[in-house]
């Protein structure tokens, strides 16, 4: 009959004005500025710079070896290499950026920085409150403010920051073992010339081949180890434990 | 007590035209009726909105506008704030005399029909012996207004909006008044005051509306469907779909003119709803004789927000019709169903209101809205759809 799906739609209605007064679970509203929910770990938001340690300027990861900045869908990274290098978390001079800033007009969030970036450097964050006063410089986000020490990222990302850290101890633990072997090749080499025996023995030759990169976790297999940071784009589980060859 | 209470307004202004000399008693009278009127439906006004916002958001399950004043009550005043400072855009090629014009008229006109809607026990603007038929002719002005404003604008939105608006509303400004006629034929008067007064006084425990005889039921939700589509709300909102015209006749309007046409509209619904009231419900007489006491205006404010509150309801229930749907209920059943009303009401003054008249005026109101639902019904029902293949 013509008005019972009125009728019907109306006690709908009203079901729902009266219950939103008396139950809670049906008025889902949160009142943001006063209330928010946690953030999801798998939230981003706007990528950050990692660093080790307290000072940003020398526990910066990032090696200014713009991978990112080329790979950036909507290009909106900038980084200007610095002249004098510093070293890594192994003690490897690298370079290091004089200059990274990100767009953060432009930035669509996507990651791929993340992704491709073969030094854990770079990483998202969760923070979505990024309007400035200011709608040209300020939005321009320079190195300073873009890096963020590891302990918020363990903080952002519990996850992801374990098997990041756990990767990078590998590195340096087989990066150390190396060294230490790699002296104590020199030193018999060098005892070896020393004798005097007439072997011209390099002691290059007598080292094992020069291992990959030690801060280049994201090489999984040990037939490309010779491949540098150029090709890391081809590693994308790169939070899988490392198989380097020795 | 009570009557001082009851006639304070009245008295008030009494006391007031005492201290004016004569010369100037005419006008000052005039302004003592206008401007009590203006501020209050003014004030009517901007307690709806946030009303219905947030009426609305519970029905969706929202909160609604919490953040201006305690639980957002204050944001009429931010809304206005906004519109009044905003920039009023007006495009370059439109006719700028009736683009100014029209929110202007659209007032005017809403404004000029409540000088006939009592609004308590004496309180009257204007006690014409053709009140109802002012209320309509000026209520109908608004749809000048709403052409005006589209056809000015020069903007296909506009004119498609304003166009659907005029079909609308004179497509149901005929059940409009047809289902007017009833009560007048019983009142006897076209005279507000005297409709209000034909109604007062109670049998047994009922009180004398005519909403309470089966012709006045019928009559009151056909004025309120019809009133509702005059006054261009959902469901009837088609003149100004924003999924289908942007604003439909006030796309071209911005800042402090959009709000004028805004005021327009609410109280061109409050006037309808106020007339509702006035013509079924009993305007100002109290719903049982032993609430006599509460002064008059209350009743009536009391059931004007009832009303109001029953149009947000339905405004947060029901989806936009399309329109042949909307000309299909106006000219099939909206049309029929006040004139089978009239018939009704003319039976009901024979048979009178005892088991006779409720049987013969009763059935003959149901069977008809029952055989019109029917051919109303979609002939070829959607049934539900089997897929064969795509399990
Ligand atoms: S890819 Fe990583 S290491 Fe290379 S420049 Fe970008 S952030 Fe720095
Ligand atoms: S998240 Fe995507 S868009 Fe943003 S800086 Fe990284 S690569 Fe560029």
């Amino acid at each position: 009959m013509l008005g019972t799906g009125l009728i019907k739609g109306m006690a709908e209605t009203a079901r729902n004005f009266v219950g939103s007064f008396l139950e809670e679970d049906r008025l889902t509203t949160v009142e943001y500025p006063e209330e928010r929910i946690p953030a999801k770990e798998a939230a981003r938001s706007f990528p950050f710079l990692v660093f080790d340690g307290d000072d940003a300027e020398k526990g910066l990861r990032c090696v200014a070896c713009q991978i990112c900045e080329k790979e950036c869908p909507p290009q909106c990274i900038f980084i200007l290499k610095d002249t004098a290098k510093k070293p890594d978390f192994v003690g490897k001079m690298q370079f290091q950026p004089k200059v990274f800033d990100i767009d953060v007009s432009v930035c669509m969030s996507c990651q791929i920085c993340v992704e491709v970036c073969p030094f854990e450097a770079i990483k998202m964050d969760v923070d979505f409150e990024l309007s400035r006063f200011d709608r040209f410089e300020g939005l321009l986000i320079h190195k300073d403010e873009l890096s963020k020490p590891n302990s918020y990222f363990r903080k952002i990302h519990p996850t992801d920051a374990a098997a990041v850290d756990a990767n990078l101890a590998a590195e340096k633990a087989k990066a150390e073992a190396k060294a230490v072997a790699d002296a104590a090749a020199k030193a018999k080499a060098a005892s070896a010339a020393a004798a005097g025996l007439a072997a011209p023995a390099k002691p290059a030759a007598a080292a094992p081949p020069p291992p990959p990169t030690p801060a280049d976790p994201i090489l999984k297999s040990a037939s490309s180890s010779t491949a540098g940071p150029g090709l890391a784009e081809t590693g994308s589980g790169k939070t899988h434990a490392p198989a380097h060859g020795s | 007590m009570i009557e001082w209470a009851d006639q304070i307004f009245v008295l008030l202004k009494r006391e007031i035209l005492l201290l004016v000399p004569v010369a100037l008693q005419p006008l000052a009278s005039i302004l003592l009726s206008v401007g009590p009127i203006m501020g209050v439906f003014a004030t009517l006004f901007a307690a709806t909105t946030v009303l219905e916002r947030k009426g609305l958001g519970r029905i969706q399950n929202r909160l609604g506008p919490n953040r201006v004043g305690p639980f957002g009550l204050l944001q009429p005043l931010a809304d206005g704030i906004k519109a009044i400072i905003k920039e009023d855009v007006v495009p370059y090629r439109t006719d700028r005399v009736l683009h100014t014009l029209a929110p202007i008229l659209i007032m005017v006109a809403a404004l000029l029909a409540y000088s006939v809607l009592p609004l308590g026990r004496n309180m009257v603007a204007l006690d014409l012996d053709a009140g109802v038929l002012f209320f309509f002719a000026a209520g109908a002005t608004t749809e000048l207004a709403i052409f005006m404003a589209g056809w000015s604008s020069r903007n296909k939105y506009a004119l498609l909006g304003a166009m659907r608006a005029i079909a609308q509303m004179i497509s149901y400004e005929i059940p409009l008044i047809l289902s007017t006629v009833g009560v007048l034929m019983a009142a006897g008067t076209l005279s507000t005051t005297g409709i209000v007064e034909a109604q007062s006084g109670y049998s047994g425990l009922f009180p004398n509306w005519y909403v309470l005889t089966p012709w006045g039921f019928a009559g009151f939700f056909l004025f309120l469907i019809a009133a509702t589509a005059e006054a261009n709300r959902s469901p009837f909102d088609l003149p100004e779909g924003e999924s289908e015209l942007v604003a439909g006749y006030f796309t071209e309007y911005s800042g402090f003119k959009f709000a004028m046409f805004f005021f327009g509209e609410y109280l061109g619904l409050f006037a309808a709803n106020a007339l509702a009231i006035t013509l079924f419900l009993g305007g100002w007489n109290a719903p049982l004789q032993i609430l006599d006491w509460v002064p008059s205006y209350l009743w009536f404010f009391a059931k004007l927000l009832f009303l109001i509150g029953l149009s947000i309801w339905v405004r947060g229930t029901t989806p936009r019709l399309r329109a042949d749907q909307l000309m299909n209920f106006a000219w099939k059943f909206m049309l029929p169903m006040s004139l089978v009303n009239i018939l009704a009401s003319g039976l009901w003054r024979f048979t009178g209101d005892g088991v006779l008249g409720w049987l013969v005026c009763g059935s003959l109101v149901a069977g008809s809205y029952y055989a019109l639902g029917l051919n109303l019904a979609p002939k070829n029902a959607v049934t539900k759809r089997i897929y064969r293949f795509a399990t």
